[in-house]
């Protein structure tokens, strides 16, 4: 029994995890068709950009509030990243879709060098609070406080992009544009300030998962960013692009997985994972949200 | 004139050929001689990539389908060759075949399933399952693949003929010779009736499926013979370097493949070729300046990205999708513009190259990519 | 001193020389007409001859691999060219063919996001809208995915009707609506075009003789016939050959002109 509640919350973790990765490549691609691939470098330069703070702004630290600091300055990289990369590589390629892949596609080759230029090849320590190290005990199992941290934070902003979404007029325009885009234009509506500005929330929600998967791992390296972006394109693609409910269900639906499968034979959890994907796009290739009839939010 | 054009190929296939025999030297693009065996090595490295991207193209250029994940097929055939080799006592070319067969029934398998999603979707399931590979490789079941470090081929197990630096005459025309079939067959493919229906499916499968045909069924012949050729270039590439190693199943592979394919051309004659051999060539060179003194010279802030050949490599991807949309056949083209202007009749290369065809409007989040 | 002659009021919106280019077949191949600052000018012809493309070239709607030349001038200002939301902030309002209404909102939020300042620089007019409109104001947390074609189509008015604009774009608003409800749809619009001039796409005749007062008809991307509404609806010949109803006859000379 306290292997389940383990295998749940520490499941549950990863799918807090892989839903910060997604919601903010759902949106994009639901929004703006962009399927892009330097997200990544967004979650890389979270963790970077933290590890920086730590060790070089005055005030920022791995304890505490200076690390509270710390990993703000790394989620205010991630959206600031966004938004440049939106508005610089982006924007000029509006309503041509394929030509936007690739450039996102250059941009990830092209960052992914960049950072190892800058930081190397290897994994480097990541600076963490002590007392996301220790376990708290739930029901008899021993669950490590970074996996709790995770489920925490992407409940926090699956409510918070909620709310956006209901309840702002922003979130009014991105909602109809996850439907109909054009039609948004035709009401004189600009929609392409959604565009940044939805850039700039996935932006800044990967970074804090790049933060995060720092905490969880203890390490950064180039590559984790790319590792981690392609189970959030898994998770998008089950939850159906646009939907911020289909990502948070299709992220509970593979952490899950992952993890249980994993436990009773390692590598055979990704294999799952896979498959999961496979027969849900052979059944309903719009997605989990197709099933609710609604596409956005 | 169109004799002239025809042969054109066959000329430069023998010019390669007799390449080995030449001791010229061209500083700056290559270390040493013609005949020398670092260039012959950078050569059929060059040849091969070459090859893959018109396997790519294939599937890419000429039927509209994106897939992130050929890397899959690619080191289905290094990793299967290297495996089989280390393993068991057949000798080489027995393992490269039943290498080269597993890689094309795994294309089998996994690309019925994959294709019957389009566009993003296919995009994810195909990465998904690259994943899983890179994934295996990594994770070193049985200690079948050596994980991290690959597995070196042996050079006990392989014939004389191919073993020893003097010998890298003879893999290079093994690469030559896969660089031929590459492109023999995706151009046999393209004149034929089996290659109008893959370009009509790429443009609109609507009207294929109006007459009859199963796009489906042809999207799976294009999808296995795309990976069967990127599993014989698998094969050809573990002779080359001597082993196989995790970067093949790399998701890295697969996105250079498709700048390769971009920066050639899609879905033109010799673009994908062009591209592959160029980036295979500007990846080693890129890595030898990047080490070079002239670099180490610049400060850090310069000398560091630039030492990243992928750095450069990707910047200027990105330069070319936005000022050469058909690659270098973007060029030949404006070559020809300028050529019709002065009043000469040149032909065009085909136009149809997926980046050029700016799309609709896409209906919603309806397949974004890839149009198939 | 004697009176000046009375000049012919400017046209609100002139096309001149529309020509469209979809995917290599040309769709537009040169179409003039005006636009006048009042009442409604009624788009006609046949399916596919290219009234909607028309419209949506007008509006800057046309998907990205579209060829479009030819000028578009609203009140004397040339807006080709210009991005769709600019195009409409100068005061077009735009009811599409598929009413473009969002299903996944309710039917205040499709209002809510229509809203923006009118040409007359004054807020939404909910007013006017749930007066004319009370069944939308009754469902106004409805999504509107749930709402029938008719009750749809009134959100789709609604929304134009919410800001002040110069001129109204409306795209074949009858279509598919059972006839008491084309009947609705017909008194809303003719109430309408008392207030703002409205270029209509209809191929319900009796709307359009109901609600039109200028005709341009389009056959095969060209313009045909324009004139009043009233005289092409009275030569009933010349109403069957262009736009392809009333009963066969064998054709006359002059339908052979036209074609």
């Amino acid at each position: 029994m306290t292997t389940v509640i383990l295998l749940v919350l520490t499941g549950l973790g990863l799918s807090g995890l892989y839903f910060l990765v997604a919601s903010g490549l759902s949106l994009v691609f639901g929004l703006a068709d962009v399927l892009n691939f330097a997200h990544g470098l967004f979650l890389s330069i979270g963790a970077y950009a933290t590890w920086w703070a730590v060790n070089n702004l005055p005030g920022a630290s791995a304890e505490g509030w200076g690390f509270v600091l710390a990993a703000l300055v790394g989620v205010a990289a991630g959206a600031a990243l966004a938004c440049v990369v939106e508005l610089v590589l982006i924007r000029a390629l509006y309503r041509r879709p394929i030509q936007q892949v690739l450039v996102t596609v250059g941009l990830s080759l092209a960052g992914v060098a960049l950072l190892q230029a800058v930081w190397g090849a290897d994994s480097l320590p990541f600076p963490r609070p002590a007392w996301t190290q220790r376990v708290t005990r739930v029901g008899g199992a021993a669950v490590p406080n970074a996996g709790l941290l995770l489920i925490v934070a992407a409940a926090a902003v699956l409510v918070a992009l909620l709310v956006l979404l209901r309840f702002s007029r922003v979130g009014l325009v991105i909602r109809a544009g996850v439907e109909d885009r054009a039609m948004v234009t035709a009401l004189g509506i600009d929609v392409r300030r959604a565009f940044t500005l939805v850039f700039a929330i996935g932006g800044a929600a990967a970074a804090l998962a790049g933060v995060l998967a720092g905490v969880s791992f203890g390490a950064v390296s180039p590559g984790q960013g790319t590792s981690l972006l392609i189970f959030g394109f898994i998770v998008v693609v089950i939850g159906g692009l646009g939907s911020i409910t289909g990502s948070a269900a299709a992220a509970v639906a593979v952490g899950l997985v992952q993890q249980f499968v994993n436990y009773f034979s390692p590598g055979l959890g990704d294999i799952c994972v896979v498959a999961l994907l496979a027969i849900v796009l052979l059944i309903r290739p719009r997605g989990l949200a197709s099933l609710s009839g609604r596409v956005a939010a | 004139m169109t004799r002239l054009r025809r042969a054109l190929p066959l000329a430069v296939l023998l010019a390669f050929a007799a390449l080995p025999y030449s001791a010229v030297n061209i500083p700056g693009v290559f270390d040493g001689p013609l005949n020398s065996p670092g260039t012959l090595q950078l050569l059929a490295i060059c040849l091969v990539f070459g090859g893959l991207a018109t396997g790519y193209d294939l599937m890419f250029g000429r039927t509209g389908l994106l897939s992130f994940g050929h890397a899959l097929y690619f080191a289905a055939g290094a990793y299967g060759t290297a495996i089989l080799v280390d393993r068991t006592g057949w000798p080489l070319w027995v393992a490269g075949v039943v290498a080269i067969a597993a890689g094309a029934l795994l294309a089998v398998l996994l690309g019925a399933v994959a294709l019957r999603t389009n566009g993003i979707a296919f995009a994810m399931v195909t990465l998904a399952f690259a994943q899983v590979g890179a994934v295996a490789v990594a994770r070193n079941p049985g200690h079948l693949t050596g994980g991290e470090e690959g597995i070196p081929l042996d050079g006990a197990r392989l014939p004389a003929g191919l073993v020893g630096v003097v010998n890298t005459v003879n893999l290079y025309w093994i690469a030559l010779a896969f660089a031929a079939v590459a492109a023999i067959v995706v151009h046999r493919i393209d004149a034929s009736p089996f290659g109008r229906v893959l370009a009509a499916v790429r443009d609109d499968d609507r009207r294929v499926a109006v007459i009859g045909l199963n796009p489906y069924r042809f999207r799976l012949l294009a999808f296995i013979t795309s990976a069967t050729l990127a599993a014989t270039a698998g094969a050809v590439y573990v002779l080359l370097v001597g082993g196989a190693s995790p970067h093949v199943a790399s998701s890295d592979l697969t996105l250079s493949l498709l700048v390769m394919v971009v920066l050639g051309g899609p879905g033109t004659r010799w673009g994908p070729m062009l591209g592959g051999a160029l980036f295979a060539f500007l990846d080693n060179r890129l890595t030898a300046l990047g080490s070079s003194d002239a670099v180490a010279g610049l400060p850090g802030v310069l000398s560091r990205p630039l030492s990243q050949p992928l750095f450069i490599l990707g910047s200027v991807f990105i330069l070319a999708v936005y000022f050469f949309p058909n690659g270098l056949s973007g060029v030949k083209a404006w070559m020809s513009t300028i050529g019709r202007a002065l009043g000469s009749r040149r032909r065009s290369s085909p136009a149809s190259s997926v980046v050029a065809t700016v799309p609709a409007e896409p209906p919603h989040a309806e397949a974004g990519v890839g149009r198939s | 001193m004697t009176a000046p002659s009375p000049v012919p009021a400017p046209a609100l919106l002139c096309v001149d020389d529309l020509r469209v280019r979809i995917g290599g077949s040309s769709i537009v191949h040169g179409v003039s007409f005006d636009v006048p600052a009042t009442g409604v000018t009624v788009l006609l012809g046949r399916n596919g001859v290219g009234k909607t493309t028309t419209l949506k070239a007008i509006l800057g709607l046309l998907p990205a691999g579209a060829q479009i030349s030819g000028a578009v001038r609203l009140s004397g200002t040339s807006i080709a060219g210009e991005p769709t939301h600019r195009r409409v902030r100068r005061g077009l309002g735009y009811v599409p063919e598929d009413r473009g209404v969002f299903g996944g909102l309710t039917v205040s939020e499709n209002l809510r996001l229509a809203e923006r300042d009118g040409v007359n620089g004054r807020g939404p007019d909910y007013d006017t809208v749930y007066a004319l409109f009370p069944e939308l104001e009754r469902r106004g947390r409805q999504r509107a995915g749930t709402l029938s074609g008719g009750q749809q189509q009134m959100v789709a008015i609604a929304r134009v009707l919410l800001n002040s604009n110069r001129l109204l774009l409306i795209d074949e608003p009858t279509k598919g609506l059972a006839p008491r409800v084309v009947t609705e749809v017909a008194d809303v619009l003719e109430r309408v075009a008392a207030q703002v001039p409205i270029l209509l796409v209809e191929q319900n005749l009796a709307v359009v003789r109901r609600l039109g007062q200028d005709a341009v008809v389009l056959a095969s991307g060209v313009i045909v016939h324009t004139g009043p509404i009233t005289d092409l609806l009275a030569d009933l010949e010349l109403t069957r050959s262009l736009l392809g109803v009333g009963h066969h006859q064998k054709p006359s000379p002059r339908e052979a002109g036209v074609l």
